[in-house]
């Protein structure tokens, strides 16, 4: 079973690479960008047919490692 | 004073830690792998030193924060232990969630290799004893991810319990936004842990402990935790 994990930081923590890949949007004349945020995407192949079992390993699995949730939230999603 | 130096694949400072150490406390240190399990039998300090522990795979710090190591420092710092992470040791200190806050990629996005001058904000502590308060000393800074990072209420519990051991500063101790390089929060360099005993910061003490290094700046900081520990 693949699961997907999106690691996004917390509103109110700073980004700079979202902020300098904003900057560089701008640059490359594209208009009306907004905020940009940067985070990352693990896809975990997971043993087992139970999805919800699956799922909650793989939150499990984020508040232990994959997410620092001091400055990062998560989200798990059946792929 | 029995120091340990933890060693993780991809640290790089820890000869320069052990040098700091031996000189201060005449006594040479342990260097210990990151597999092992357990502290030697009367383990007064851990010392995490500076580098680039598992690549910075991840987050910096993450993957040396779960080592085989680790659980046995977490024993040996709630049993009181005193522990001193510096670099990449206090971003690992943080992982492991023995110091608060996280260390984010620079305000800058550089890689910052430079001089940096710290003001130090407490005395009470064995890492700053020798110290006066508001002194400023120079220390070296190599870090992509030093900028210090915490929410508003920890912030506070830090400034009212008296925890931040340094801030980044100009070389006349004024602590402006354009000495706070990484853009740390509030211009914080290091903190204490609630009994004092954990110290983590980002620049690096141990680079200045002797005349051929270019100066002693640094040489408090290991002689305070020598005096603390010396009957230990």
């Amino acid at each position: 079973m693949k699961l997907i994990v999106t690691v996004m930081p917390k509103n109110g923590v700073l980004d700079p690479q979202g902020k300098a890949i904003e900057h560089a949007l701008g640059t490359l004349g594209f208009e009306g960008v907004g905020e940009v945020r940067t985070g990352k995407v693990i896809e975990l192949e997971l043993a087992g047919s139970d999805p919800a079992a699956a799922k909650a390993q793989a939150e499990e699995m984020a508040r232990k490692l994959l997410a620092n949730t001091v400055i990062e939230s998560f989200r798990v999603e059946l792929a | 004073m029995n120091a340990v130096i933890l060693l993780f694949p991809g640290t790089n400072r820890e000869r320069d830690m052990a040098i700091a150490l031996h000189k201060a406390t005449g006594r040479k240190p342990a260097i210990l792998f990151h597999q092992e399990t357990s502290l030697p039998a009367g383990t007064d300090l851990v010392v995490l030193p500076g580098g680039f522990s598992h690549g910075d795979y991840l987050r910096c710090g993450a993957m040396a924060a779960r080592s085989p190591i680790m659980p046995a420092v977490r024993d040996f710092a709630l049993k009181g232990g005193h522990v001193l992470g510096v670099c990449n040791g206090f971003q690992i200190l943080t992982e492991a969630g023995l110091l608060p806050g996280a260390l984010l990629r620079n305000a800058s996005l550089r890689f910052l290799s430079m001089d940096c001058h710290l003001r130090v904000e407490t005395t009470r502590s064995p890492f700053t004893a020798r110290w006066q308060k508001g002194e400023t000393f120079r220390a070296p800074m190599a870090h992509g991810d030093g900028n210090y990072f915490c929410d508003d209420e920890t912030l506070a519990r830090l400034q009212a319990e008296d925890r931040v051991a340094f801030r980044y500063a100009t070389a006349r101790g004024e602590a402006t936004a354009e000495a706070n390089r990484n853009g740390a929060r509030d211009n914080i360099a290091g903190i204490l842990s609630e009994n004092r005993r954990i110290l983590g910061m980002m620049p690096h003490p141990e680079d200045l402990v002797d005349p051929l290094m270019g100066g002693t700046d640094g040489l408090p900081l290991f002689e305070s935790i020598a005096e603390a520990l010396a009957t230990a």
